[in-house]
């Protein structure tokens, strides 16, 4: 609660809402104690006196009643009708709402079916209907508003409480023997109560509007009495001649509804946890480069590194918490070979392989420093229009979940054929013939029709087909596979991969390829490098290093890996975690956890050094004999 | 370990399971009262002793977590019935299934509730299911989650400030507080990383000893599965296609499909085979093969295997495949 | 697609008919008999009971219902007693002049609702983003009716660029310069709050996409920029966007019952709201009907809009 508040009042709008709101709630509760004149004692003779009269700092309205008095009396009716509008809307709908979502099948169909029915009306109709039905009066006026409101809650309420019903959590408590009014009760509600939250909080002002509206229409509160609606309806006539009393109960209506929409919205972005976690930042076309120094030229290129990425450092900024995904990574891919990146979740692996053509998504990701060279040209400082004009051509990239990496509504030849069209001015039909020609080249089985395919209309190992197809368009030179089969069974996976070895060996690729699994490295990669809370602990050729690991890191992960062939037993485990990348202990990242570690290991920096017999490196002191 | 086959064979087992099978229905529209049905599990039999870990490995499409969802009392079957040490369990109220047979999650997180702590996580099968009283409750919710190697400290915390392994071991002594008799862990280590997979896998194993318990270990890792298992039942399209010893099963496969299987898994060492069918399609699960739903991919695939289905019968050593044409040795 | 727009209008009956039932029901539950309330309360017993007869009020309430729905399908919705005129007539005429406001207010509102929220999010944090935020803000807490009269107190009778109100000029006018002229204030009144809620879920809509992995297939296909953002985006954005258009369109249809009042627009709102106060209840019920029915029929067009960009979903 006190993190909510902290929240909100950080957000300057809504702290700005909630001192206007919270002073109208004040004044009108006050009302009855003020010495104000009474509302609704008329007086002709004093009628529509301007505003700043001796007796009347606000002025009369038509019938010679203070304004003041009527308008904070109006704004106590307001507020209280639309308050309670709004929380019978929310009880009724969203007890609806989560016995729809919980129970499902048809108990939710015919719920839906009638909200449908309902919704189905522009809603003033409805509103108008009931109106007519009860009378006109200001609380029949308030159970119209309330019930066209239950549908929005009761649909909105339903959507979540699907998606909460099918999470496991539920499943949980009915092993745990919760029945359905427990879990709806216990599980549900704490977790919809959020929701309903924001829901109301940005539909009450629009409930005090619409009650207000009623009311200005004659059907609302009725004279004497007056809600702020009613005001300005009344006020109408007199528009011309004395606009005061339209303009006074105009603006306070328009103060209150915004001040509880800009709360509203507050409410809303410290109870959504994607919107605190900044989640809904948009990412711009390319990372941040921040780099402190300008990038030295720290080795020579040699002739064979295709792409060579220098002492690359990429980070994430998140509020004061600064997350070091990927520090001082070096790394080189080479024509036709394949270099394997291996690590756990959270090593850096894929920042490292999406820093190269500026893929990170920024904010919050920075690149603070070092260099990616094609061919000697340093990408990081390239302009934004210089690094597009690579991406795709030059350096390609095949992703993980090829049914959210593809667009969901452009059919295969399209997204094909704008890869091509991105970098070559080539006519469509030349352009989709090509398009062709790679989705034969990827074993694609009937690729001609396949071409007219939307992404959902195939099977994930067709998709994943479809997407090296896509990055093997325009003949690149490089190509970033970051964990491309981790989404596919494994027969169809192995299908995949034998295609894409295929493919570089026919092609000269030059491959980076991002996993988790050592069988994959060992079968594809030439060279691997094992990646640690964002280093590079070990690089060398990928048979060599499997067979005789020289970091303990690397030799003790093999040991947890179960492989197949090796029967029943007992796995090797790495006691611990790897460290959070916003708090890295001193020295070695792994020292915590290893087993060989001395006082030397966690102090100062570890380097990656040559071993002098392997073409090997390894970043610890105390490398594993492997000579 | 692997003698625990033949050990228990002649006593109740702990899990019989006999036709059992789930068939979904599909409005097919909202005019027409015709419905197409999906047979998600077509009837399965199966037996799990006392203190085995029956492996149950297959592809996404096979029907393994439709069938474990079923086996914990979440999900009605179409036909068949449970035993549990001998008691057919025929209703599905996952209440009385909860004190025989629990359940591990594959998402840790999405299994723990983001709005409850730890301590009322854990305590909820014990109120429930035990009617333990709250003086009663925590010395036993303490001793549980000393078992599974997690801090006293971490029962006043929320689940998202948990690692996956760590929220994996709270979702383990979760289904250890309602004391079943046998656990269906769902792809328990597949939202692990490897490192931390391996000290769940161990966990997994000392708790069997310590609880005696029985376990069905669901994945889709074929040498997870080898490691842990003493028997493997390999599923494809909703039906067992293969059950035998782990040590044997993926070595000599008798079933083509298990054949593929273990040859499509990378393992170090062994170069990268493609396996020669071109496609990897499962059938089209609205419109099935009349025969063998493997028929399709399968090299060894003749007119018989087209037409007709063929049925799990045994190949000799504990192994059982069905197959009209099975692999010899 | 002919079967899909088929299978949608089929599906339509039910909710029209839950529509009618709805309606019915609410107006039947109305204290009092339309009796008394078309003789007056002067009206001798044996006169009210003659013409509770003539309307049929003395039979069960469901055959009551068929014989009105009955009626309805044969076009006949009654006769209003206090325009003395047949219901659909009536409804009919009223109908055209809301369709022209509620219509060229829901395509202002989509246009720039839709043009403010991608620039929005395109540019967020940026100035401009600041400025619309701000603005919507505004127009989604002005009441429609209050902005009508201050636009009516400032360009028609300060300014006098523009009519007071109605729909058109009482001598000459009559074309579409005039109409144009008497259309401005209330089009724009109406539109301003459903901009702003277009304007608001666009951008989120937007923001929501641009952080989907196909925009990074996009960008690392080396799409240019604008094309990442007007096409990849906004086409996967107005998949969420064009119900809200959908929902917005009874806004519209709604707020117009205000904007009429103010502008003395002869729309059907203003007939609804009178007929009210007189009671006149044949007419609320015809009017009630027949416009929920023309919105159900748009959101049928909604979604079959909705088909074509989203080849998801089943046609």
């Amino acid at each position: 609660m006190i993190a909510f508040l902290k929240l909100l009042f950080r957000n300057k709008l809504a702290a700005g809402g909630l001192i206007l709101f919270g002073l109208v709630v004040v004044l009108a509760v006050l009302t009855p104690i003020l010495p104000l004149a009474n509302p609704d004692a008329t007086a002709t003779g004093d009628r529509f006196q301007p505003p700043f009269s001796p007796d009347h700092v606000m002025g009369t309205d038509h019938l010679g009643r203070d304004l003041l008095s009527r308008l904070l009396w109006g704004t106590r009716l307001s507020l209280a009708v639309g308050f309670v509008a709004a929380l019978l809307a929310a009880f009724l709908g969203s007890a609806i709402g989560i016995v729809a979502g919980y129970f499902g099948q048809r108990t939710d169909n015919i719920i839906m079916r009638l909200v449908d029915m309902l919704m189905a009306f522009p809603y003033i109709l409805l509103a108008l209907a009931i109106v007519a039905a009860l009378g006109p009066g200001l609380v029949n006026a308030m159970i119209a508003v309330a019930a066209v409101n239950i549908p929005f809650f009761a649909r909105n309420i339903r959507g979540v409480t699907v998606s909460l019903a099918r999470r496991e959590f539920v499943d949980a408590a009915r092993l745990a023997g919760m029945g359905h009014l427990r879990i709806i009760v216990f599980e549900l509600l704490p977790n919809v109560a959020p929701v309903i939250v924001i829901a109301m909080s940005t539909t009450v002002g629009w409930m005090i509007l619409e009650t207000a509206g009623l009311s200005f229409l004659g059907l609302g509160s009725q004279p004497p009495q007056a809600d702020l609606g009613s005001m300005l309806g009344e006020a109408r006539s007199a528009m011309i001649t004395s606009p005061h009393t339209s303009i006074v109960p105009g603006i306070m209506i328009f103060v209150i509804v915004m001040s509880i929409n800009l709360l509203g919205d507050g409410v809303r972005d410290a109870l959504d946890p994607r919107l605190r976690s900044g989640a809904l930042t948009r990412p711009s076309a390319a990372t941040l480069v921040d780099r402190g120094r300008a990038p030295a030229q720290d080795e020579a290129p040699s002739d064979q590194d295709l792409l060579s990425i220098q002492n690359l450092s990429t980070e994430f900024r998140v509020g004061r918490r600064c997350y070091r995904a990927v520090r001082e990574v070096s790394l080189q891919a080479r024509a036709g070979e394949c270099l394997g990146v291996i690590g756990e979740s959270g090593s850096g692996k894929s920042v490292t392989a999406l820093s190269v053509m500026g893929l990170v998504a920024s904010p919050p990701g920075v690149i603070t420093g070092g260099a990616v060279r094609l061919r000697g040209e340093d990408l990081l400082g390239a302009d934004y229009e210089r690094l597009r004009s690579l991406r795709g051509d030059k350096v390609a990239y095949i992703f993980q979940d090829p049914l959210s990496t593809l667009h969901p509504l452009y059919r295969v030849s399209d997204q094909l054929i704008e890869a091509i069209q991105a970098h070559h001015a080539m006519p469509k039909a030349q352009a989709r013939r090509r398009a062709l020609e790679l989705l034969e080249a990827v074993q694609i089985p009937n690729a001609e029709s396949r071409l007219s395919s939307f992404p959902h209309e195939m099977s994930g190992g067709m998709r994943q087909r479809v997407s090296i197809a896509m990055a093997l368009i325009n003949d690149p030179d490089v190509v970033i596979a970051d964990e491309p089969t981790t989404a596919l069974d494994v027969t169809v996976q192995a299908q995949v991969l034998a295609i894409l070895d295929d493919l570089r060996r026919k092609r000269d690729l030059a491959i980076i390829f991002i996993t988790h699994d050592f069988g994959l490295v060992a079968q594809l990669c030439d060279r691997v490098a094992v990646m640690y809370a964002g280093q590079i602990v070990e690089e060398g050729p990928a048979k060599d290093l499997l067979e005789r690991p020289a970091h303990p890191y690397t030799k003790r992960l093999m040991a947890c890996v179960p492989e197949l062939g090796q029967g029943r037993r007992q796995l090797e485990a790495i006691a611990g975690l790897p460290p959070a990348v916003d708090q890295l202990p001193d020295g070695c990242a792994f020292a915590p956890r290893c087993d060989k570690a001395q006082p030397s290991c966690k102090t100062g920096l570890v380097a990656l050094r040559q071993n002098v017999d392997l073409p090997r490196k390894v970043r610890c002191h105390f490398p594993e004999e492997v000579a | 370990m692997s003698n625990a086959v033949q050990h228990n064979s002649s006593a109740t087992p702990a899990l019989k399971i006999e036709r059992l099978s789930k068939t979904f229905e599909l409005a097919s529209g909202l005019l027409s009262r015709k419905t197409t049905a999906v047979r998600a599990v077509r009837p399965v039999s199966l037996e799990v002793q006392k203190g085995e870990t029956l492996g149950l490995v297959g592809e996404s499409g096979c029907g393994k977590s439709t069938l474990a969802r079923m086996l914990v009392g979440l999900l009605p079957p179409t036909t068949g019935q449970i035993e549990i040490e001998g008691k057919a369990l025929d209703t599905a109220n996952p209440a009385a299934f909860g004190r025989l047979i629990q359940y591990v999650f594959q998402d840790p997180i999405s299994s723990l509730n983001p709005r409850k702590s730890i301590r009322q996580i854990m305590a909820t099968p014990l109120k429930r299911l035990h009617g333990m009283d709250k003086a009663t409750r925590e010395p036993r919710i303490r001793e549980i989650f000393a078992s599974v190697n997690l801090r006293e400290e971490f029962l006043d915390r929320y689940p998202h400030e948990f690692s996956g392994g760590q929220a994996q071991r709270i979702g383990i002594a979760r289904a250890l507080a309602a004391s079943p008799r046998i656990m269906i862990l769902d792809e328990p280590v597949s939202a692990l990383d490897v490192s931390v997979q391996a000290q769940v896998l161990n966990l997994l194993s000392d708790l069997k000893q310590q609880y005696d318990l029985t376990y069905v270990f669901i994945t889709h890792d074929l040498a997870v599965v080898e490691a842990v298992s003493d028997r493997i039942v390999v599923l494809y399209f909703g039906a067992v296609v293969e059950v035998g010893p782990a040590e044997n099963i993926f070595k000599m496969p008798r079933h083509p499909y298990t054949k593929l299987l273990a040859d499509s898994a990378p393992v170090v060492g062994r170069p990268l085979a493609a396996p020669d069918t071109s496609h990897a399609e499962l059938p089209d699960p609205l419109n099935p093969p009349a025969g063998c739903a493997f028929a399709s991919r399968c090299p060894r695939a003749t007119a018989l295997c087209e037409n007709s289905e063929p049925h799990l019968r045994s190949m000799g050593d504990d192994q059982f495949a069905a197959c009209h044409h099975p692999l010899e040795d | 697609m002919a079967r899909y727009i088929f299978k949608r209008l089929i599906s339509a009956i039910p909710v029209l008919l839950g529509i009618t039932i709805i309606v019915f029901l609410i107006m039947a539950s109305i204290p009092g008999d339309p009796a008394t309330a078309i003789l007056g309360s002067y009206a001798t017993p044996e006169n009210v009971a003659r013409l509770n007869r003539d309307l049929g009020l003395d039979k069960p309430l469901f055959i009551r219902y068929f014989i009105w729905i009955g009626n309805l399908l044969t076009g006949d919705f009654g006769r209003s007693f206090s325009l003395n005129r047949p219901v659909l007539d009536e409804v009919l005429e009223r109908f055209q002049a809301t369709l022209v406001l509620a219509g060229v207010s829901f395509v202002l509102c989509s246009i720039f609702g839709i043009l403010a929220g991608v620039v929005s999010a395109a540019r967020q944090y940026g100035l401009a983003d600041k400025l619309i935020t701000f603005s919507v803000l505004i127009g989604i807490s002005i009441p429609s009716f209050f902005l009508g009269m201050m636009m009516i107190l400032t360009f028609a009778v300060n300014l006098r660029w523009l009519p007071v109100s109605g729909m058109f000029a009482i001598y000459g006018g009559g074309d579409l310069p005039d109409l144009v002229r008497h259309l401005v204030m209330p089009a724009t009144a109406l539109s301003v709050v459903a901009t702003g809620v277009v304007a608001r879920m666009s951008r989120s809509a937007m923001l929501e996409v641009l952080r989907q992995d196909f925009i990074r297939t996009a960008r690392a296909k080396g799409v240019r920029e604008h094309r990442v953002v007007l096409g990849h985006a906004l086409r996967a954005a107005m998949v969420s966007i064009i119900p809200v258009l959908g929902i917005q369109a009874g806004f519209v249809l709604s707020g117009s019952v205000y904007v009429e009042m103010v502008f003395q627009w002869p729309g059907v709102g203003r007939m609804l709201v009178d007929a009210i106060l007189k009671r006149d209840i044949l007419l609320v019920q015809g009017g009630v009907v027949f416009v929920a029915a023309c919105y159900v029929l748009f959101n049928i067009c909604v979604d079959v809009a909705q088909s074509l960009l989203d080849p998801r979903i089943k046609t």
